[in-house]
């Protein structure tokens, strides 16, 4: 058997929706056995959410629960209950990390905040995921991922360099803002994982989405301070190049130095009009962005997206394109790397899922399990592990508390 | 305490997602040596990058955004005596990183292989636009293109309207994902002591945060396309004008709940018991008429001014805040979101603080950016050993250079 990155380590997932559950998927797929809890009866949000299997809303074929909770163990528990408590009580005990993602102070309120579980297991490290983080005067405000996308500073920005800003700020593709959340959360814990390696002792993690998505900005967050400059999402002069139409849908390129500019002029068979004076360097360039953006795409439009972006790169211009999820799954580029796994499951048969980004040459990514059906493992953790006999199992059942 | 005490980088990326990833390995406490050279300075350090971000000064500010609490060196990877002091900073570190383009350290001899056979459990990373692998490995990518390539362009924008260019997030990810990788190799190697390399491919990054809507495609061939702000079920969920210029807030209602209480705060409006919005399902049909009607009311307030009211009422609404509002914003002030360094070339800049809070080893910001060369003395000197007369004709001939 392949090794695993973090073969061993134990994680305990109190998380719902995209965040929090993308934290953990990031664990288990380098080798990390992730127990996720559910609530009993209706389980995470996102079983309820689209996209479906073959359009079939069913709470076991949400692409969204099926893709964030691949390689988990599920069970359900209500950690409300006095008995629900004692149960996750249990289940600290012998894990290495906790990711939960319920609004500050509710888990105070159960008496499972890091001081009382930190009395259970030293080493534990608890990571909590909220939107404003666990103080400052915004921490019980209540923020879908559209708010808390705004909050973060990206929202305003979104969709850059447009012309008409009397237009809302948009979010950024379905769920960015929560998938870099979790990203994010995933980094502190493997950090804080390391050091109890070196000290023995466990810690506790508090992520706030919105810094999280401040600090994919970095750069523009800090403009405000140190030159009063606020960005927007207006077009700065006229900008040329960048996503223009071609023959199908869109194309995307950039010519920034002159060596890039003379490349596309030759790529394009040396047009006349490319040796007008209006273009000569830049900045002309700039300034007659409208213009040379017009004539541009009418060059584009001859060809298709993928034609371009091959012959564009072929000499030596950075081309890329507009990729719809088709494209995507029909890359020869991301085939050839085994981006895409098929993974089974007891509800949709082998379906293709997105794997990971990176590839370990000792310790390569997996995915040994689909996500979990609800409440899928609650004999394998209840009863084999912390053992409970099939009797008490029956009862627990019956009165709601997994 | 430092989570990453004792760790050294080197660090040979330059741009934005490379410098990104050491980035939030020094907030941890790591040591990270960036490996810099007059012949090929970090583009962000040059004048020229000032056409796209503005103003020198923005130039200064966006580098040392990206590279506070780094150490750097001047090293000429073109000459032989160069490669061979790089190899000796190869045995004392426990991470080399690079964001070049596939097989670029290989033709510098830095490749994979030969590292190992310098230092046995070395963690190597090479975390490029394509991957090391593939047909279009050798290809260039920017943020502006791989955010297109990602599948993130196609969904970002409004409905019938063009795809959108994501800004630096799309550089800014793929480093994150490096960070993630390098501390699970770390991870590894403090359980097994053994190191391996890592091939990181930044548009696969970008895509692994589509994963569902790529599903779409792969369950029900369904290619999704922009739509604004739109979501499946939630209605009112949109961005409304505030009083003010180009001012927004960001309001979001899922249960019925949440939807009377928005309409308390209105003041119960007649239009709000129209048929057309008494459910959920009714409200999600005819949200562009709703958008228009909420709209109409959030522009006679601020929007600090919503977003108190409705959180009061339990109402999600957040502001879309500009960088110059989070900055003086009372929460981020609070969190201490900006940290000053006194840079000495810049004076005081502002950088974004470390995006955790870690009770037991607090990620700190521990100075400003290098200058260029800045710690050759240190390096080559301490670490190395290297007299001072000879570093002085290692500068002379161009190799620390």
């Amino acid at each position: 058997m392949a090794k695993k990155a973090l073969d061993g380590v134990k994680v305990l997932e109190l998380c719902q929706m995209v965040a929090g559950p993308y934290c953990t998927k990031l664990l288990a797929g380098l080798g990390a056995e992730v127990v996720k809890i559910e609530k009993p009866g209706c389980g995470d949000e996102a079983r309820k959410k689209p996209p479906f299997f073959h359009d079939i809303p069913d709470s076991e074929m949400s692409g969204l629960f099926l893709y964030l909770n691949t390689s988990k163990l599920g069970i359900t528990l209500d950690v409300g209950t006095a008995i629900g408590k004692k149960l996750f009580q249990k289940l600290i005990n012998e894990v290495d990390i906790l990711v939960e993602d319920t609004p500050p102070q509710t888990m105070e309120k159960l008496g499972l905040d890091y001081e009382h579980l930190k009395e259970i297991n030293q080493r534990l490290i608890m990571t909590s995921i909220t939107p404003f983080g666990q103080t400052g005067p915004y921490r019980n405000y209540k923020a879908y991922p559209l708010n808390a996308f705004q909050g973060g500073g990206e929202g305003y920005l979104t969709p850059s360099g447009i012309e008409n800003i009397d237009r809302p700020p948009l979010k950024a593709g379905n769920f960015l803002g929560e998938y870099n959340s979790g990203l994010n959360a995933a980094i502190a814990t493997l950090a804080a994982l390391y050091w109890r390696g070196t000290s023995g002792s466990g810690q506790r993690i508090d992520i706030s989405k919105q810094e999280s998505l401040m600090s994919l900005n970095r750069l523009d967050m800090v403009r405000a301070a140190n030159e009063g400059n606020i960005i927007t999402r207006a077009k700065q002069g006229v900008a040329f190049g960048g996503i223009l139409p071609c023959k199908d849908e869109y194309t995307v390129f950039m010519t920034w130095t002159q060596e890039q500019w003379d490349r596309m002029v030759t790529f394009m068979g040396n047009p006349e009009w490319a040796r007008d004076e209006k273009f000569t360097d830049y900045f002309s360039r700039f300034k007659h962005g409208e213009l040379l953006n017009a004539l541009l795409t009418e060059w584009l439009t001859n060809y298709t997206k993928d034609e371009l972006y091959h012959k564009g790169q072929a000499a030596g211009i950075p081309f890329g394109m507009v990729c719809t999820t088709k494209d995507l799954v029909n890359s020869e580029q991301l085939n050839a790397r085994g981006f895409f796994v098929e993974i089974d499951h007891p509800k949709t048969g082998k379906v293709k899922y997105p794997a990971a980004p990176y590839k370990f040459s000792e310790t390569p990514w997996i995915a040994e399990l689909p996500a979990p059906l609800l409440g899928e493992h609650n004999e394998e953790i209840f009863n084999r592990r912390l053992g409970y006999s099939k009797e008490e199992l029956i009862k627990l059942k019956a009165t709601g508390v997994i | 305490m430092d989570a990453l005490a004792g760790i050294r980088i080197l660090d040979f990326t330059r741009y934005y997602a490379g410098p990104q990833a050491t980035l939030l390995l020094a907030y941890l406490g790591a040591e990270v040596i960036k490996i810099e050279g007059m012949v090929y300075p970090d583009v962000l350090r040059m004048p020229t990058t000032a056409a796209g971000l503005g103003s020198m000064k923005a130039v200064g500010a966006g580098f040392n955004s990206l590279n506070a609490g780094k150490l750097s060196i001047t090293l000429n990877l073109q000459t032989p005596t160069g490669v061979d002091l790089a190899k000796k900073l190869v045995e004392i570190s426990d991470v080399v990183v690079d964001n070049f383009r596939a097989g670029v350290m290989d033709k510098l001899g830095l490749g994979y292989d030969a590292l190992k056979g310098i230092k046995h459990d070395i963690i190597v990373i090479t975390a490029s636009s394509h991957g090391a692998t593939g047909p279009e490995s050798k290809y260039s990518g920017f943020a502006a293109t791989l955010g297109p390539l990602s599948g993130l362009s196609q969904l970002t924008g409004y409905a019938g309207g063009s795809p959108t260019i994501l800004r630096s997030s799309m550089d800014l990810i793929p480093g994150s994902a490096t960070t993630f990788a390098i501390l699970a190799a770390l991870n590894h190697h403090q359980r097994t002591g053994e190191g391996q390399f890592i091939d990181l491919s930044a548009r696969e990054a970008i895509s692994c945060g589509i994963g569902e809507t790529i599903m779409d495609y792969t369950m029900n061939n369904n290619i999704q396309s922009r739509n604004g702000n739109r979501d499946d079920f939630m209605a009112p969920h949109n961005c409304y004008r505030c009083q003010g210029e180009d001012k927004w807030i960001s309001i979001a209602v899922s249960t019925n709940e949440e939807w009377e209480a928005l309409c308390q705060v209105m003041g119960n409006p007649e239009w709000t018991i129209n048929k057309k919005f008494s459910d959920q399902l009714s409200r999600w049909q005819n949200q562009e008429e709703l958008d228009i009607l909420i709209g109409e009311w959030t522009n006679n307030y601020t929007h600090y001014e919503v977003m108190e009211m409705l959180q009061r009422a339990g109402v999600a609404a957040i502001p879309s805040f500009n960088n110059e509002e989070l900055f003086h914003d009372p929460h981020c002030q609070e969190r201490e979101c900006f940290t000053p360094v006194q840079h000495p070339e810049e004076g005081q800049l502002y950088v974004l603080a470390p995006p955790w809070k870690l009770s037991a080893t607090p990620a700190k910001v521990t100075g400003p950016a290098p200058l260029l060369g800045e710690h050759n003395e240190y390096v080559f000197g301490e670490l190395l050993g290297i007299p001072k007369e000879e570093i002085s004709r290692l500068a002379e001939d161009k190799v620390i250079y």
